[in-house]
């Protein structure tokens, strides 16, 4: 196979058939931003050390800067774009806001993201738990405090938590 | 990244035939793909593993587990059994990385991560693990994260993983299968001391892929098992000194048998069985602890920056076997869910 191929690729993003042409090295945070047009997805780092790339791929949590495209191949990815229902937020993002929980935003669509990944996890179970658990996710604004606050409150709102 | 061919391996033998071919196994990705955006590998040919299963996590009946290759850290460090079982590695997994990095790295792949010595890293200086006989800039550089146990004089880099340092104390087997048949390789004979050749990590021969690792019975180890970690903050950094330590108690309080392996001193998990021995017999308290430490430390020295792990990995093996004679579970500091 030439390297220079490139690969189809289908996947099903936030709800809707997508379907691409990507070169091997085409990783899926870049496949998401320059090819589907989602640019919510934030590029930090693209090391997997700032988490601002968080999107979830089976309902599951991961660093999109360090998957390629091709191998995410039938998957179901959902991105900060597909949190919502329609025009009503999802409740980890009215939590943010209640909380104050971002300032210039840049790493909260990833915050979001591994908030919800986070919550399907279910292994987080207390305030503790979830500053271990969201570690992943830097924030240089330092909104730490409001972060938890805002994930323990929606994981109390599910009884999950004991907040 | 440099281009290069993908290719999805439709099962094991092809995986092995391209792997042979010089092709860089994939499977979550989380390291190879990092290390092929600095430039530090170029593969021509990336195969991805990701299809071939692979992936279980499986009770044996004498006992042990099976893990496979494939199954991620995450789902690992949480399945049932492995926390009841075998908590030390439950706990060495949770200590590593992030959330979102343990539900994509894979058991076999948490084996193969590379060193991250800022010089491996920076393709702008010499490095022999990097590029052999060009020099060691962390022998009187940057080398706060460095070596203090086995190191060479080309290399004083050390293995980042957590869930390794698990592995080595509990005495796993690397399962591989390669052109020539499968083999098992004792965890103790995986990862290389650097010695003059820091370029080879591991004792993996070409086109050969870890399929499983299996772990022995230590049901014995069960209730007082314990993994330090120490590092620069809380959570989500790489270990400057990590212990797992795991005791055998009598009703008493003799030890009937101890296993203490050290991370983030050596170019691989740190154990040395005659320090283990010394413990046998001795009633669990810091005088037998000191005397353990003594051993396993013989020879430690630093580089200038790292000097201060000597008395840290010292100070983390005492606190090791005080919190594991203690018992599992009473570590006091990070959260990591679901405590068991």
């Amino acid at each position: 196979m030439e390297p220079l191929q490139k690969h189809p690729v289908r996947m099903r993003i936030n709800g809707q058939e997508r379907e691409f042409n990507v070169e091997s090295w085409v990783t899926l945070l870049d496949l998401l931003r320059e090819r589907a047009g989602l640019t919510g997805t934030k590029k930090g780092c693209d090391q997997g050390q700032c988490g601002a790339c968080t999107v979830l791929v089976d309902g599951k949590r991961i660093n999109s800067c360090l998957t390629l495209a091709v191998m995410q191949d039938g998957r179901e990815i959902t991105t900060v774009e597909g949190l919502a229902d329609n025009d009503q937020l999802h409740p980890i993002q009215q939590a943010f806001i209640d909380c104050d929980a971002f300032q210039c935003g840049y790493c909260t669509p990833g915050q979001l993201c591994s908030a919800v990944g986070l919550m399907n996890e279910g292994h987080a179970h207390d305030r503790d738990d979830v500053r271990e658990l969201m570690s992943g996710n830097l924030c240089r604004c330092g909104a730490y405090p409001q972060i938890a606050d805002a994930v323990v409150r929606v994981m109390g709102a599910k009884g999950k938590v004991a907040a | 990244m440099n281009p290069f061919t993908f290719t999805p391996a439709a099962n094991l033998d092809a995986a092995i035939a391209a792997a042979s071919q010089g092709a860089r196994p994939i499977a979550g990705g989380t390291n190879l793909l990092d290390l092929m955006k600095e430039g530090v590998m170029r593969p021509a040919g990336v195969v991805d593993i990701n299809h071939l299963g692979l992936d279980e996590i499986e009770a044996n009946a004498d006992g042990g587990m099976r893990l496979g290759a494939l199954a991620r850290n995450a789902d690992t460090a949480y399945h049932p059994v492995v926390r009841k079982r075998y908590p030390l590695l439950s706990a060495a997994i949770l200590a590593g990385a992030s959330p979102q990095l343990r539900n994509m790295a894979s058991n076999g792949g948490n084996l193969m991560q590379r060193t991250r010595c800022v010089y491996f890293y920076d393709i702008g200086t010499p490095c022999n693990k990097r590029e052999p006989g060009t020099g060691c800039p962390a022998l009187d550089g940057v080398n706060r994260q460095h070596a203090i146990l086995g190191e060479s004089e080309s290399c004083i880099a050390t293995h980042p993983s957590d869930m390794c340092v698990a592995l080595r104390a509990l005495d796993a087997t690397v399962q591989v299968r390669g052109p020539n048949g499968e083999r098992s390789i004792p965890f103790a004979e995986f990862h290389r001391l650097p010695e003059d050749r820091p370029d080879i990590d591991n004792t993996l021969q070409p086109g050969e892929i870890i399929t499983h690792l299996d772990l022995p019975d230590a049901d014995r180890f069960m209730a007082h098992s314990a993994y330090i970690k120490v590092r620069d903050r809380l959570s989500y950094a790489f270990a400057l000194v990590s212990c797992a330590a795991a005791l055998d108690l009598d009703a008493d309080g003799t030890i009937r048998a101890a296993r203490i392996a050290l991370g983030g001193v050596a170019h691989k998990p740190w154990r040395v069985e005659a320090a283990e021995q010394a413990l046998v017999g001795q009633p669990a308290g810091e005088q037998a602890f000191v005397a353990a430490a003594n051993v396993l430390l013989a020879g430690a020295r630093g580089h200038g920056q790292n000097d201060f792990k000597v008395p840290l990995a010292r100070n983390a093996i005492l606190q090791a076997l005080i919190i594991a004679t203690r018992g599992t579970g009473s570590a006091p500091g990070a959260s990591q869910g679901d405590p068991a």
